[in-house]
């Protein structure tokens, strides 16, 4: 048949982020595929070395919308490495907290994002709405949606009060409940399963061989996991299970990051009847001794690793940033071979690439107001439920049922 | 500093004995060694098949004066990550691909060639990484001297 070479993105509407992919197609089958990536590239890496080391903890956490505390985290344990800083106990706890918080935010937006690929749309509005339950645990620990800005080289910098764990616990609890009607809904509902199954194939073998980590890796038997491996944080006094799955396909890859949620809600549990009392802190030195660490962390989406290069200075000499999506997207091609082209959004939504986040203060401008003006986050809620009230939208029924239900 | 860093230390030192003081375990599982690009074939291979480093984190280029430095960074399934720093001169900054060890590698040779001016060889046509196709062919923005706008 005739060769047809179609290009998606780099600027596409069904992308959620510029990547270009030049797929072969012989009528619907793609028989080849071609990847462009750096759409998205800032030069991060060269801008850490111009900046201090204080200045950089706040650069790196921008890298990603969705797991920021990942990328602060990894660099900060480079930096505490190679100053030989003992970091505190609690904070080590409270940054374990905040991955973990992070985990579930970003897992519960992949799962929406995949109901959505495969046109369930209700999946994606119940996870989303269920998002917003751990979304508000760390606004109210951190301060903030996303870009928490909890860590600082030597430790945290905010605190977690006994009434900060008793509204986790009952933000996990409903979670909890949550994730276990979406594996129920995903082991047993034939449409997912059959959409899902033998979709995105990628074999131990070539999962090893092309480097896949994280939950793409595990869902094909790769049994291989940071914070158990290599931990960091309290992880080494915690209690989980690495979950792996040996379909190699989308629907494994869903079942892993499903199975990983109810981890990180056991995580949780034990990090709050666990944490030390104790510092948040240690003083940090603006220069940093001369010297060299290679700092891993499991992101939500794999193996995030940095490796930093010290000069004595205030300023790092080197800073290299491997994020987890550079190490999956090898995958997709393998993964496409020989599949018809409609599989495509699905098999990349499935390596979960990253894509950016919301803002907290919104800036809203009435077209009848001259002003514009600044709205707190309680504020925004409200103008957002009346926006909808006013245009026939009602959600309050709905809500009150569900609230019943759970 | 646990045993099994020292383990791989002694067997390194004792297979290739022009590593003598070369090769430092600065934590648990975290080992550095350094190597003459002469060598450094045959020391990547035996760390990749015989002591089970047997997964690539990445590469990462440093731009050290005279010489470009390239650390491989390889990780064990049980968590020892082993950087194998090995330097060129900057005025002919030959590699060979590693690909035929680590398949997932040409994404990360392709990028210490844009951003740091690395040759390496033997790797399979394809596009640039991560610099724009119109980027001028020899500004490599990770070098020290490089700057915006010069």
């Amino acid at each position: 048949m005739h060769k047809v070479i179609i290009p998606i993105g780099p600027q596409h509407p069904a992308l959620k982020e510029p990547a270009s992919f030049r797929v072969a197609l012989s009528g619907e089958n793609i028989t080849g595929m071609t990847i462009r990536l750096g759409y998205n590239h800032r030069g991060i890496e060269k801008a850490c070395e111009e900046r201090t080391y204080i200045q950089d903890v706040y650069l790196v956490e921008r890298i990603c919308g969705i797991c920021s505390h990942s990328h602060s985290s990894t660099f900060v344990q480079a930096a505490e490495e190679i100053a030989a800083l003992d970091v505190p106990r609690r904070a080590k706890y409270i940054r374990t907290l905040v991955g973990e918080l992070e985990r579930i935010h970003s897992h519960l937006l992949w799962l929406g994002v995949a109901g959505h690929e495969i046109g369930f749309d209700t999946l994606l509005m119940y996870t989303w709405r269920d998002r917003e339950i751990v979304m508000d645990i760390l606004a109210m620990i951190t301060g903030n949606r996303v870009n928490y800005g909890i860590n600082c080289i030597g430790g945290v910098r905010r605190d977690i009060t006994q009434e900060h764990a008793k509204d986790i616990l009952r933000g996990v609890k409903t979670l909890e409940e949550r994730t276990n009607y979406y594996i129920d809904i995903a082991t047993k509902e034939t449409t997912i399963i059959k959409r899902l199954s033998k979709v995105g194939m990628l074999s131990h073998d070539d999962a090893l061989k092309l480097g896949a980590i994280g939950p793409t890796g595990r869902a094909s038997g790769v049994d291989r996991d940071t914070r158990r491996d290599d931990p960091y944080a309290a992880y080494e006094e915690l209690d989980f299970k690495v979950i792996t799955d040996n379909h190699c396909d989308v629907y494994g890859r869903t079942v892993v990051r499903l199975g990983e949620l109810l981890e990180s809600y056991k995580i949780i549990r034990q990090v709050l009847k666990k944490i030390p009392e104790g510092p948040i802190a240690i003083k940090a030195p603006r220069k940093i001794p001369a010297g060299e660490a290679v700092s891993r962390y499991e992101a939500p989406r794999g193996e995030n690793m940095h490796y930093v290069k010290s000069n004595g200075s205030e300023k790092p000499e080197r800073v290299k940033v491997r994020a987890p999506t550079l190490a999956n997207l090898q995958t997709v091609s393998k993964m496409l071979e020989d599949r018809q082209l409609a599989d495509l959004p699905i098999v990349i939504a499935a390596i979960d690439p990253c894509f950016s986040c919301t803002d907290r203060l919104i800036s809203v401008k009435e077209h009848s107001a001259k002003r514009s003006k600044i709205l707190k986050w309680d504020e925004l809620r409200e103008y957002g439920i009346h926006w909808y009230q006013h245009r026939g939208v009602n959600f309050s029924e709905i809500n009150d049922k569900l609230r019943k239900k759970l | 500093m646990e045993d099994r860093e020292i383990k791989i230390k002694q067997d390194l030192l004792s297979r290739f004995p022009y590593l003598s003081d070369k090769v430092r375990v600065q934590r648990f599982r975290r080992i550095y060694a350094e190597v003459d690009y002469a060598n450094f074939a045959e020391v990547f291979e035996y760390a990749v098949q015989k002591l089970n480093f047997a997964f690539l984190c990445t590469i990462t280029g440093l731009d050290e004066g005279e010489k470009i430095s390239f650390l491989y960074h390889l990780a064990t399934l049980n968590g020892i990550v082993l950087s194998l720093k090995t330097s060129v001169p900057k005025d002919k900054p030959i590699l060979k691909t590693i690909i035929g060890y680590f398949r997932g590698a040409e994404i990360y040779e392709r990028e210490i060639m844009d951003l740091l001016g690395a040759k390496v060889e033997g790797l399979p046509e394809g596009k640039r990484y991560p610099l724009p196709d119109d980027w001028p062919l020899d500004q490599y923005p990770l070098r020290k001297d490089w700057r915006p706008n010069a």
